[in-house]
């Protein structure tokens, strides 16, 4: 599948509506970094990864790792759309029995490659898949969506560098840099910056995009698909909550829930396209 | 021993951390799906031998511990077999909740091969000592924890533990292990071995352990006590059913192990005796304190891991069946 950018951008959109449907049964969610996220995880899913619902374990295909796990509320209804399971699922979230809540389980969900939720784990799990699909000679590619906060985490810098020790150029980091983390904007709790020369210096290619930026988006993960001898890292910058105009950019949205007005007001809105 | 292409008596004259290498690289040979993880240890836990064959399966990630293991992880995704390799404390400690999360809770073919555990760095102090891994890896669901008590079980474990699916926890010592074994046996994960026979009191141990429970039965039959020996070389799943044979048989239990008597081998015995076969059951292991430094054999002394101190726990389990 390969939607354009048009395209992806509405169907950003329409997967938003899904999350804030789904988070809304649920009674809670982690909204803010889901919607943030949604344009990089739509533009994987719909244009850029080879994956194919029908045959979720085939050996040629690319490999994502939701490193922030927490963005399942936005993961799964990613999945749900792309066909791997039935969108009817989706007030499940949460519940007993369910195959889905917060945290995804990868023998629960059709297409999810990895269990995550604890934060610094799926980048070294990447590193390992990287590593293996290298010895294979296997040419699929690794991509593993972080957030901001969670490169707080040390293991994040361990896998930097074993990325780069192994010139891992089929694995393709995100960092979904929205500003926030659960306690403040991430300035105030601990600064990533210079977040790209940290990166660089971890001997990583670093490329700057607007992660809301559908064009962007897009061009920059094809980029980045090219190998150039070593990882590349994308810094997305990206406003948490995007998407919903009365949260964006607001901390205290990491979990929550909207309530029926504002979601029949972000859900007309979203009709409209996130961007106006 | 065919399968490994070493004799019996070429095992027996090594170390068992020799033999671990060395049943490593013969895995390696056998099966290519197997890789070797590292973080900056891989000379010292003798894993070497696999590197020097298959250089191009092996990866040091440096001292980095916890991405070792979550790299592992990502090997078996891939339906490789990787064996990550480190001391005992830094794969049960440093990345305890990698090997709960990331291995153990998805259920991945991950062999953890934890060398130079208990007491065995000697002279390295508490900070190198792994004295509480079998606690923390028991607590853990899906999780097979295997400790070898000489260099031949250590080979037939390395076998065994590879061609077990699902996560493992191996754990060896240094590697001045002397033989237990001097003729070859059968070794089944999870398949408990009566080392000595008898009837009296049954003395179950792991790893450097059994020696010292071969000794104390010896002595123990020259004052006429006949102390059955069990090797329970799987700590998890226990060996339940030869664990409540012994209590219904012999009537009284001692446990030794080169770790905290805190959610080891000893309560693993008592909590299944309790369960199936009520009878007094003894622990030797460290007793809530941390470990002292010295010679490998003066630690050991020091913290009461001997056979007299079994030859102590026995007296004591004896009286408490007689119901003095
Ligand atoms: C190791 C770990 N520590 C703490 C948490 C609890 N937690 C969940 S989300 C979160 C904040 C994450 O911030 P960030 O990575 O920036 O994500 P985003 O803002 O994109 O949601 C925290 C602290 C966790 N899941 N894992």
């Amino acid at each position: 599948m390969k939607l354009s950018v048009e395209e992806l951008k509405k169907k950003a959109d329409e997967i938003r509506i899904l999350v804030l449907e789904m988070v809304e049964t649920a009674g809670g969610g982690h909204i803010g970094g889901s919607l943030s996220a949604m344009d990089v995880m739509t533009a994987l899913y719909f244009r850029i990864m080879n994956i194919d619902p029908k045959q979720p374990d085939k050996p040629d295909r690319d490999w994502f790792i939701l490193s922030a796990g927490h963005k399942a509320a936005g993961y799964v209804p990613v999945l749900a759309e792309r066909g791997f399971f039935d969108k009817d699922l989706l007030p499940t979230f949460n519940q007993l029995g369910s195959p889905f809540g917060m945290h995804p389980d990868m023998h629960k969900i059709p297409g999810c490659e990895a269990s995550t939720g604890s934060l610094g784990h799926g980048l070294p799990i990447a590193v390992g898949v990287a590593l293996s699909l290298k010895l294979d000679s296997n040419p699929a590619r690794v991509f593993c969506l972080m957030g901001d906060g969670e490169t707080h985490e040390g293991t994040i810098w361990e896998a930097a560098m074993g990325a780069s020790q192994y010139k891992l150029d089929n694995l393709i980091g995100i960092v979904d840099y929205n500003k926030c983390s659960m306690d403040g904007p991430i300035d105030q709790v601990v600064s990533l910056e210079p977040i790209e020369d940290k990166w660089r210096a971890f001997g990583w290619r670093v490329i700057r995009i607007d992660g809301n930026d559908m064009a962007q988006v897009v061009g920059a993960l094809e980029d980045a698909s090219v190998p150039q001898g070593k990882p590349t890292v994308l810094i997305a910058d990206t406003l948490k909550g995007k998407g919903c105009r009365e949260i964006e950019g607001d901390y205290h949205w990491h979990y929550g829930v909207l309530g029926s007005e504002r979601l029949d007001r972000t859900v007309r809105e979203l009709k409209g396209g996130s961007n106006g | 021993m065919a399968s490994t292409g070493l004799s019996l008596v070429e095992i027996e004259q090594m170390s068992a951390r020799d033999a671990f290498g060395e049943a490593l690289a013969q895995a390696g040979e056998q099966d290519d799906r197997i890789v070797l993880i590292g973080a900056d240890a891989i000379g010292s836990t003798r894993a070497a031998a696999f590197l020097k064959k298959f250089p191009e399966r092996t990866f040091n990630f440096g001292i980095a511990e916890q991405e070792m293991v979550s790299v592992a992880a990502g090997f078996a995704l891939r339906g490789k077999i990787p064996v990550a390799t480190a001391y005992g404390f830094l794969i049960s400690l440093r990345a305890c909740e990698q090997v709960r999360t990331d291995i153990c809770y998805p259920n991945l073919n991950v062999k953890l091969m934890a060398t130079h555990t208990g007491l065995s760095m000697a002279p390295a102090g508490t900070t190198h000592h792994s004295t509480e891994d079998i606690a923390i890896m028991r607590s853990f669901a899906n999780i097979t924890i295997v400790a070898p008590s000489d260099a031949l079980e250590t080979v037939k474990a390395v076998q065994a533990v590879i061609a077990h699916q699902g996560p493992v926890y191996l754990r060896m010592g240094r590697g001045s292990l002397s033989s237990v074994y001097s003729q070859d046996y059968e070794f089944v994960l999870g398949k408990s071995i009566e080392m000595v026979s008898g009837n009296d009191v049954t003395i179950i141990a792991y790893g450097i352990m059994v020696k010292e429970a071969v000794e104390a039965a010896e002595a123990l039959a020259k004052q006429g006590i006949t102390a059955r020996v069990i090797n329970m070389h799987t700590i998890k799943p226990l060996d339940i059913e030869a664990v409540r044979k012994a209590a219904v048989e012999t009537g009284a239990i001692v446990t030794a192990e080169e770790h905290t008597i805190i959610g080891g081998l000893g309560e693993a015995v008592a909590s299944a005796v309790c369960e199936s076969a009520p009878v007094p059951v003894i622990r030797v292991g460290l007793r809530d304190t941390f470990s002292a430094f010295g010679g490998e054999d003066d630690v050991r002394k020091h913290m009461n891991l001997t056979a007299q101190e079994i030859i102590r726990a026995v007296g004591k389990a004896l009286a408490m069946k007689r119901g003095a």
